[in-house]
């Protein structure tokens, strides 16, 4: 598709939604039509990959390093063989020594360590057997002779001389090393009127989806099929194809239901490539599965990030200039991690107006497990640290935060100094509409006792300008197929649901594009031989590029049904539309055929009824190092308010009461997109008071469960509201921008900023928990009274 | 008492009756077998979902005698007697609980995983207390966790749900 035949803002304009989302150009889309799978999923009908059985099907689990750094001396796995029941048992002698991992330009995992392991949980050896507890009990009689070396747990330290080293090609434990400078910060923070440096420490956290990991592995002659956990089938297929020398085509990778990925359940996860091997050599198919505490250890969630950050304003706030200098903890091995590292930086430049800037980013490796891409991307961390810097600098010019964010706030049509695009923008407006919803002046001027109220600003890309491989595939396809008597259409994509609701929007807008209905859709998805390619649900890409393929493939069926309706008809092709199943003559609506009946007569006369559709974005970004990161056809942009209350005997806070305002283009199922919002909101409020993952003197997890990870429960959500501002994205179809990822980027700071509101004092680092809350209270009596 | 049968390597084996969504199952099971394994493996009632195993997620959430527990914390002798419904249980007819649809109406499903355990904590809620106040449909799913929805539709369907009493 090319950008011309594309809407234009002018002719949008008179085609926009109003902030419900309710619209009467369309028929379909803009309405809150029911999920898709909800039946399934309220029945207990809706299987999940842990939910399948095969005839024959044996049962497979991975053995885990019990020490962060050491050397394999010996592997005797001849106990563990001879246990009745079990199957096959499986070292790296068994495997391809190939290295993969999800990022190209660090290949840097071996399916099982041949060597070293590298943290506690790596990777070692697998068992297949007739059941779970043979499996257990199988693990328990592998022999692993270990010579334990020093491991490095400190990330700031990783860099030092004497340190151990992880990866022999990587000195210094130096993973990923970003030196980028726009404009001119050292003469911006010169001249600017006031520079204010603060630190700020994240923390490591994990996406803790409720469905654990598993991939079922089943061969049929020379053909792999996998059945997995995963966002993204196609990248699936693709490391495994390319692990076995298959060709991709033998190898297919889908998903059933999935609970929750959040960045978790993007790339391979030892699962898939163990299992296969395990298939091969048994004649079975093998279950593969991670309880609770392996998810913790084979991790991939958040970066804990050391962020400093120098801004230079005007006396009216006005920012100058900007310079990010962080350090973050990758673990062991890359994952995602060089695009975190990249994202981290990148993503500064967007909500506020500014031309000087420079990001150094060191990513080192240290004996915990790996980190990688969750909700947000290496950019929620830096977003809860400038936001809190921005309120230090607001307080130190004595103007009010909401006022110095609409003073540097992005506008429309603009380019940051990295050189992204910024087409549709309404920030200004969200930001207002957040101020007056939560009543803000009057809450931050008559504030009771303990009470604070914050904001935060958030935004993400909708949509990877690239691959995370070098590929010149498009990155969404679609394909609509009319049942042969028109009472039904199945849409195939390869776009992944897990959980969001891109099987509903996209029959939705399949629905628009035909001018059917949404309840006559059906979907076949993320399944790399059933549906045609698409890179998955990750970087909050679908609804915007999945959503084109489908647009398109959905507009080549109705020029097909018009085309043979007009010959039916007598009139002109262009004389005819089609909505809501009607085809019909648009001087006379009162002439008209059903869709289903001019289905029937293509069918007849030319065939099946098949549409098509694929999408690549254009050529996006700058010349310089790691100028893709960050890139998209459009950006969303949020602000979200947060009251708290803070007990100041016990530290804890309470969050009251939240309002969150959206600028995420046309909406094409508002329920779903706030419940996206809502989840979003969830997630930050964890991260910013509750969640972190924390290790013991040699590297072990010491809360690798649900209860003392502490996710909120039901009890710790506040009163919640989430408005959206009109708006309208030229590079979308429909309009349409993310909601997903973005909206859980403003919360950290927006809660930080309420508790610096509450307290007086600020809690730099990550969470912000009742003992850190307590022990700032304290210094700040201990300092009043001398 | 469950006849006890031991094998040859004397593992003992417990036969037991389980009145799982109103009928009667005989089954052989070990004197560890969980409540959870026994309806996922065993019966196939895969609705229960397995999220953590140790009694803190609530995705494994039944009735038994009417009461939410997590089945991964309950051993399958220990249920025998005791009236258990699970999801499957819940709209024995095709026809769906108001509570089922409360939960479509309201978008309160998104990965799905929590839904039977969250449908099941908010059905033994609206038995006991049929109109709760929002506090009390929280503290009812306190239990249950969500990971999607940040629980702001789960806790309107319910209400929405009791509203219709």
């Amino acid at each position: 598709m090319s950008l011309d035949e594309r809407i234009t803002p002018e002719q949008a304009a008179t085609q926009v939604g109003t902030a419900s989302g309710e619209n009467k150009e369309y028929s379909v889309i803009g309405k809150s039509v029911g999920r898709i799978d909800g039946r399934a999923k309220v029945t207990g009908q809706a299987k999940y990959t842990g939910d399948l059985k095969f005839p024959g099907m044996l049962y497979g689990k991975i053995l885990t390093s019990p020490h962060a750094h050491a050397r394999i001396l010996s592997i005797d796995t001849s106990e563990a063989e001879k246990l009745p029941g079990v199957k096959a048992v499986i070292t790296h002698k068994d495997v391809p020594s190939l290295k993969y991992g999800i990022s190209p330009a660090r290949w840097d995992e071996n399916i099982f360590c041949i060597d070293k392991v590298l943290f506690v949980g790596d990777k070692v050896a697998a068992v297949a057997a007739v059941d779970e507890e043979t499996v257990y009990k199988a693990l328990k009689l592998i022999k692993v002779e270990y010579e334990v070396l020093p491991a490095v747990l400190d990330p700031l330290k990783a860099m030092d001389e004497g340190q151990a080293q992880l990866h022999e090609d990587y000195p210094r434990n130096l993973n990923t090393e970003i030196h980028q400078s726009f404009g001119d910060v050292d003469k911006a923070l010169a001249e600017a009127y006031h520079v204010r440096t603060d630190y700020f420490v994240g923390q490591r956290a994990y996406q803790s989806p409720i469905e654990p990991h598993s991939a079922i592995s089943v061969w049929e002659d020379d053909k792999l099929t996998v059945y997995s956990s995963t966002q993204s089938p196609h990248y699936f297929q693709y490391y495994i194809a390319r692990q076995f020398g298959l060709p991709m085509g033998k190898v297919r990778v889908l998903k059933t239901h999935i609970g929750g990925g959040f960045g978790g359940k993007l790339e391979p996860t030892g699962l898939e490539f163990a299992g296969a091997v395990l298939a091969k050599l048994t004649g079975r198919p093998v279950k593969m599965f991670y309880d609770r505490h392996e998810m913790f250890a084979h991790n991939r969630g958040r970066h804990r990030q050391y962020m400093k950050l120098s801004t230079g304003v005007d006396q009216n706030g006005k920012i100058l200039g900007v310079h990010a200098d962080f350090v973050m903890d990758g673990g062991a091995y890359t994952s995602l991690g060089v695009a975190s590292a990249y994202y981290a930086g990148a993503l500064l430049t967007i909500l506020y107006d500014f031309d000087n800037y420079k990001f150094d980013m060191y990513r080192v490796y240290t004996n915990l497990p790996a980190c990688g891409a969750q909700r947000g991307h290496g950019h929620p961390q830096p977003r809860f640290a400038f936001e809190s810097h921005l309120d230090n600098i607001a307080k130190d010019l004595g103007i009010d935060p909401i006022e110095l964010r609409l003073r540097n706030a992005r506008k429309a049509n603009t380019v940051t100094p990295n050189d992204f695009k910024v087409e549709s923008c309404a920030l200004t407006e969200a930001i207002e509409k957040a101020r007056d919803i939560s009543n803000w002046k009057q809450k931050r001027s008559h504030r009771p006792q303990g009470r604070g109220i914050g904001i935060g600003l958030g935004a993400f890309v909708s949509g990877a300008g690239y691959p995370i491989y070098r590929t010149n595939l498009p990155h969404a396809s679609a394909v609509i197929k009319v049942n042969e008597d028109g009472s039904s259409a199945t849409l195939y994509t390869g776009a992944v649901d897990i959980g969001q609701g891109s099987d509903t929007i996209l029959c939705q807008m399949a629905a628009e594009a035909m001018g059917y209905s949404f309840a006559k859709m059906q979907i076949i998805s993320a399944d790399t031989e059933a549906a045609p390619h698409d890179f998955g649900a990750y970087a909050s890409r679908q609804t915007l590029m999945s959503g084109w393929a489908v647009k398109e493939a959905g507009e080549e069926i109705k020029a097909q049904l018009l085309n043979t309706a007009a010959g039916i008809m007598g009139y002109a092709v262009e004389e005819l539309d089609c909505r809501d199943e009607r085809i019909f003559v648009k001087d006379q609506p009162e002439i008209s055929k059903s869709f289903a009946e001019v289905a029937k007569e293509f069918f007849v006369t030319q065939g099946p009824l098949v549409g098509k559709g694929s999408y690549t974005p254009p050529k996006l970004g700058g010349k310089f190092k790691g100028a893709a990161v960050g890139t998209s056809p459009a950006y969303s942009f949020a602000a979200q308010v947060t009251e708290v209350e803070v007990d100041e005997e016990t530290g804890e806070v309470k969050i009251v009461e939240a309002w969150d305002v959206h600028d995420c283009g046309k909406v094409i199922n508002p329920a779903l997109l706030h419940a996206q919002v809502h989840g979003a909101f969830y997630m930050g409020m964890g991260e910013a008071v509750w969640e972190e993952v924390k290790f013991d003197d040699q590297g072990r997890i010491l809360n690798s469960n649900l209860a003392e990870y502490r996710l909120p429960t039901a009890l710790d959500m506040p009163k919640f509201h989430s408005e959206l501002v009109d708006s309208y994205e030229p590079n979308a179809p429909w309009g349409v921008k993310e909601v997903g990822e973005g909206a859980t980027t403003p919360t950290m700071g927006s809660i930080s900023n309420a508790i610096f509101d509450a307290i007086g004092v600020r809690i730099s680092s990550l969470p912000m928990s009742y003992e850190k809350v307590w022990r700032a209270l304290k210094e700040k009596r201990k300092q009043q009274t001398t | 008492m469950a006849q006890v049968i031991t094998d040859a390597q004397g593992v003992k084996r417990y036969l037991i009756n389980l009145s799982v969504n109103g009928d009667t199952h005989t089954l052989m099971v070990k004197g560890n077998s969980l409540l959870v394994n026994v309806l996922r493996e065993d019966l196939e009632l895969t609705g229960t979902k397995k999220g953590c195993e140790l009694g803190d997620c609530g995705s494994c959430t039944v009735l038994m005698d009417g009461k939410p527990v997590n089945s991964c914390m309950v051993l399958a002798v220990e249920a025998e007697g005791r009236a258990i419904t699970t999801i499957e249980g819940v709209a024995p007819n095709d026809k769906l609980d108001k509570l089922q649809e409360s939960f479509i109406d309201h978008a309160a499903i998104q990965c799905g995983y929590c839904t039977p355990g969250m449908i099941l904590s908010g059905k033994a809620l609206l038995t006991r207390n049929p109109h709760p106040t929002e506090e009390e449909v929280r503290e009812a799913i306190s239990g249950n966790l969500c990971r999607c929805t940040g629980y702001v539709n789960i806790v309107k369907a319910i209400l929405a749900a009791s509203e219709q009493e």
